[in-house]
């Protein structure tokens, strides 16, 4: 009975007062998947979020949990809970009784109880916090008490609005590998709001990228960095190179197009371009190759000149221009053998496969 | 049909609100707004006799008012008063405001707290210890004249306007102070560091900084001292014998022994008409002002 | 620059001097042996305090305030703890219109709603008492309790009932599981302070009630006669005294639990 895409969205949108924050979204959510809502700040993702919890109405559309329409269901009455942004720990009683908090309804006994919080606090590695209060604990506990009260009532989803914000690099990225490994071993749908596309990539199964109240497009992660479907996304995920494209000749296999500061060259025709379509191509970063001297290649060698270098301690980036062309070029290299200096001419080459066509 | 309803209270965020809001207004509506228009009736009509009012429309009442020079004398005077106590509270409470805001490094709540406590004391009692202060007998003369430094008590210090003005302006006080210590603590100080960076001495930067940007602070402490001090009625009653009476004192006797309801309504809504007036135009000036000053 | 300034705390002494003096003079006088209150001080006694003890018509006004202040104080608070969360947690349409009306009575002088509520009460021919006293005192106190209660609520946070009915709490539950809770202390403020507001207001209760006297009128009966109102200092003494109290409570109460983030609006 219980279909595969548990949580359904339906022609959703939503606005506040004359501003519309979400424009016909539609979107469906796999059970235990754990799936990410990226994008930049205003885009419409934490309202998402928020409607999926219930604690904002949709001004058209509806939502579905499990077959069951649930966009009229207050927020308790919804299999899903929510670890909110700044925790919401109830600061005036301690661990123990803010993680039994959503247990009062289950009529449980206080020794189910006290076991279900210890497990609770066993899975978020916080044993032996039961008795100290929200002002006792640092960021990070804060966030676990938050993701332990909200799992401790074993949801069916987990809604979660940029929960690791807050935290310092280090600790986010040691918290992304304990979420991830506790949604595998928990096996819960897990939804997860953020603006920072590497904690999305690295988390997600898949992602649904978000701009201006739309979803511009919803797949795994190495599927949205190889093959982003527009400029937006491809800007947003990692850097890329953008270039300015002409069509000048198209047909059902091929094209002939012209990239700016590189000229010509023959792409595979995946999207069904015509003549008429206006078209972005793109390459990223580390996909291209940069060497001192012109050397035999297979591929196209464009002569440039360093611009820029800049050093990141794994990855030098070059920054680096086509004679007779104002574009700047961004290459980034993990091995820095060939001690280029700024100003010195150098060539770039990149495989044919590895130019993305994005239509605009 | 009712699921609907429901629905649609459900998702109103209107709905919950106004139904938060209810009691609230309900009592407004209730005990202020139905009495205010009832207030308003009475005024237009009049009193026959000890308990009997007649009910026809007339504009006898505000006639009444308007020709017999007693009663804009008073309304004149308690404008005018006001204005005093109004201006002298300012002055006073604000170098006090000035000083916790910017001198007071440590325990402001504790100053804050001192200067507004007097105020929680009965209103009542105060007015009264100024009355016994003020007097022939009272504490200022008989200091004076216990040391020698005046033979006679002073008779000007009481039963007059003076003394209202000054009871006054100690009554509102701490009121006032709060308005005026916030907005003054809100201002951000690198400004007036920039000011002086710049070569303003310290009186410059006072006027062209600081005094401009408390102005919603002074402002608010105008309106707060002004409104009720119109109204008064224990002060000029204990201190100010003939001369300080004001109109809140007419319109009680109205209410009491003098049994005039509809002059006293109508005395009542020419006060109210006359403080909201002036509200208005001190709320606007003082915007216009502030903005010709940034 | 801003280290010191001399001058300024000086008048600033002085002025709490002038602040002060009138306050404490009560107490001052209320144990001095003598009818006038004038300097020099005549002698100690209790007298007037004893006095007090004995006057029954002071114990009744003093009951009826007492009753009327709690009355006020509890319905007010009531009503504006509902208020209180219909502006910090809702958008309210026409939100300036509501607070401006609901904050009116605090702000309009007072003898126009003691004109207005004897006119109203009298025309339908109900007789005066310590029950329209109260329903002024309910008007007069509501705006007050709900500024409190309005900063209270601003001060924690929404995401708090937010979460409580996610973890499957309706309105009435997380109310009080998690409001109430959090905003004791504002309630109690409220409390405390609408009685301090209420037992010592008197035009409304001058104009409003007949025989039954609150406290601020028995003391307005007793300032004419010489001989009685010795024993009004002593009484002027204690309310001083109680009041202060409570409104140090009060204050203390308010700004618990908040933090370094301490709240002046309306100086409490």
């Amino acid at each position: 009975m219980s279909s595969k895409n548990y949580i359904k969205i339906k022609n959703l949108s939503k606005s506040f007062e004359d501003v519309e924050v979400l424009k016909n979204i539609n979107l469906e959510i796999e059970k235990g998947e754990f799936f990410s809502l990226l994008g930049p700040s205003g885009c419409g993702k934490t309202t998402l979020l928020r409607i999926l919890a219930g604690f904002e109405y949709p001004s058209n559309g509806q939502v579905y949990f499990d077959e069951a329409d649930v966009t009229s269901l207050p927020p308790n009455m919804r299999p899903s809970n929510m670890v909110f942004q700044n925790y919401a720990i109830f600061p005036h009683i301690n661990v123990q009784r803010n993680i039994e908090f959503g247990l009062r309804k289950e009529g449980l006994s206080n020794e189910e109880m006290k076991h279900r919080v210890q497990d609770a606090l066993k899975m978020v590695q916080l044993e032996g916090y039961e008795d100290r209060y929200s002002n006792q604990l640092s960021g990070g506990q804060r966030q676990r008490i938050a993701l332990a009260r909200a799992l401790v009532k074993q949801p069916k989803v987990l809604l979660l609005d940029e929960p690791l914000g807050a935290l310092d690099k280090k600790l986010r990225e040691e918290m992304q590998i304990e979420l991830r490994n506790l949604q595998k071993s928990l096996g819960i749908t897990f939804i997860f709001v953020t603006h920072d596309q590497e904690e999305a990539m690295t988390m997600s199964d898949r992602i649904a990228v978000m701009d201006e109240g739309n979803i511009l497009q919803v797949s795994p992660p190495k599927e949205i960095y190889h093959s982003p479907k527009n400029k937006f996304v491809s800007e947003f995920i990692g850097n890329i190179n953008i270039f300015k494209t002409n069509i000048l000749k198209a047909s059902p296999e091929e094209l002939l197009i012209d990239i700016e500061g590189l000229g010509k060259e023959k792409v595979q025709n995946k999207f069904d371009i015509s003549q008429s379509d206006m078209i972005y191509s793109a390459v990223r970063p580390e996909e291209i190759t940069i060497t001192k001297e012109k050397n035999s290649s297979e591929h196209n060698l464009y002569k440039c000149i360093i611009k820029n270098i800049s050093f990141y301690g794994e990855s030098t980036y070059f920054y680096v221009q086509p004679i007779n062309s104002e574009k700047i070029i961004m290459i980034s290299n993990y091995n820095d053998e060939y001690s280029l200096k700024e100003n010195d001419t150098c060539f770039i080459s990149f495989e044919k496969k590895n130019i993305k066509i994005i239509k605009d | 049909m009712i699921r609907n309803l429901r629905d649609i209270y459900f998702r109103s965020d209107q709905a919950k609100a106004y139904t938060l809001l209810s009691p609230a207004l309900i009592l407004v509506i209730i005990a202020m707004a139905a009495p205010m228009i009832v207030m308003i009736i009475t005024s237009f009509n009049t009193q026959i006799s000890m308990i009997e009012i007649d009910r026809t429309f007339t504009t006898g009442r505000y006639e009444d008012f308007f020709s017999k020079p007693i009663f804009s004398m008073l309304l004149f005077r308690s404008v005018k008063i006001s204005f005093f106590v109004t201006l002298l509270t300012l002055i006073t409470t604000y170098p006090l405001a000035y000083y916790i805001a910017f001198y007071v490094k440590k325990n402001k709540m504790l100053w804050i707290v001192l200067m507004t406590l007097p105020f929680w004391t009965s209103y009542l009692l105060r007015v009264f210890s100024w009355r016994v202060i003020l007097g022939n007998k009272g504490v200022v003369n008989s200091a004076l004249m216990g040391t020698g430094m005046i033979d006679e008590p002073l008779g000007f210090l009481l039963y007059n306007q003076g003394a209202v003005i000054i009871t006054l302006s100690h009554a509102w006080a701490a009121f006032a102070i709060l308005p005026l210590y916030v907005s003054l603590d809100k201002i951000d100080k690198s400004l007036l560091e920039a000011s002086y960076d710049l070569g303003n001495s310290k009186f410059e930067t006072f006027w062209r900084v600081t005094f401009p940007l408390s102005l919603p602070g002074v402002i608010g402490a105008i309106l707060i001292i002004f409104i009720p001090t119109v109204g008064d009625y224990v002060t000029p009653q204990l201190v100010g014998g003939t001369d300080g009476r004001m109109l809140s004192n007419m319109i009680q006797s109205l209410f009491g022994r003098a049994n005039n309801f509809p002059l006293g309504a109508a005395s009542a809504i020419i006060m109210l008409t006359t403080v909201c007036i002036i509200a208005a135009v001190v709320t606007y000036i003082t915007k216009k002002v502030s903005m010709r000053m940034s | 620059m801003y280290k010191k300034n001399n001058t300024l705390f000086i008048y600033c002494i002085f002025y709490f001097a002038f602040l002060y003096i009138p306050v404490l003079l009560l107490p001052i006088f209320s144990f001095n042996d003598s009818f006038h209150m004038v300097f020099p001080l005549k002698g100690f006694t209790f007298d007037w305090y004893v006095q007090m003890w004995n006057k029954s018509r002071l114990h009744q006004a003093l009951f009826n305030s007492i009753k009327v202040g709690v009355i006020a104080s509890v319905v007010s608070t009531f009503i504006a703890i509902f208020a209180a969360k219909a502006f910090t947690r809702y958008k309210v349409k026409f939100h300036s219109l509501s607070y401006g009306a609901i904050l009116l009575p605090f702000i309009i002088p007072e003898i126009i709603i003691a004109v207005a509520l004897i006119v109203i009460w009298t025309s339908l021919g109900l007789k005066l008492g310590l029950i329209p006293v109260t329903i002024s005192h309910i008007l007069f106190c509501t705006p007050f309790c709900m500024l409190i209660l309005i900063s209270r609520m601003e001060g924690f946070d929404k995401s708090l009932e937010e979460a409580s009915m996610d973890l499957g709490e309706n309105s009435f539950w997380t109310f009080w599981r998690v409001t109430f809770p959090l905003l004791l202390p504002g309630i109690i403020a409220s409390l405390l302070l609408a009685f301090v507001i209420s037992f010592d207001e008197f035009i409304l209760a001058f104009f409003l009630s007949s025989s039954d006297q609150t406290l601020p009128i028995y003391m307005w009966s007793q300032l004419r006669f010489p001989k009685k109102f010795p024993h009004i200092l002593a009484l002027g003494a204690i309310i001083i005294i109680v009041t202060s109290l409570i409104v140090m409570t009060a204050y203390w109460l308010r700004n618990l639990g908040q933090g370094k983030k301490k709240d002046f609006t309306i100086g409490i």
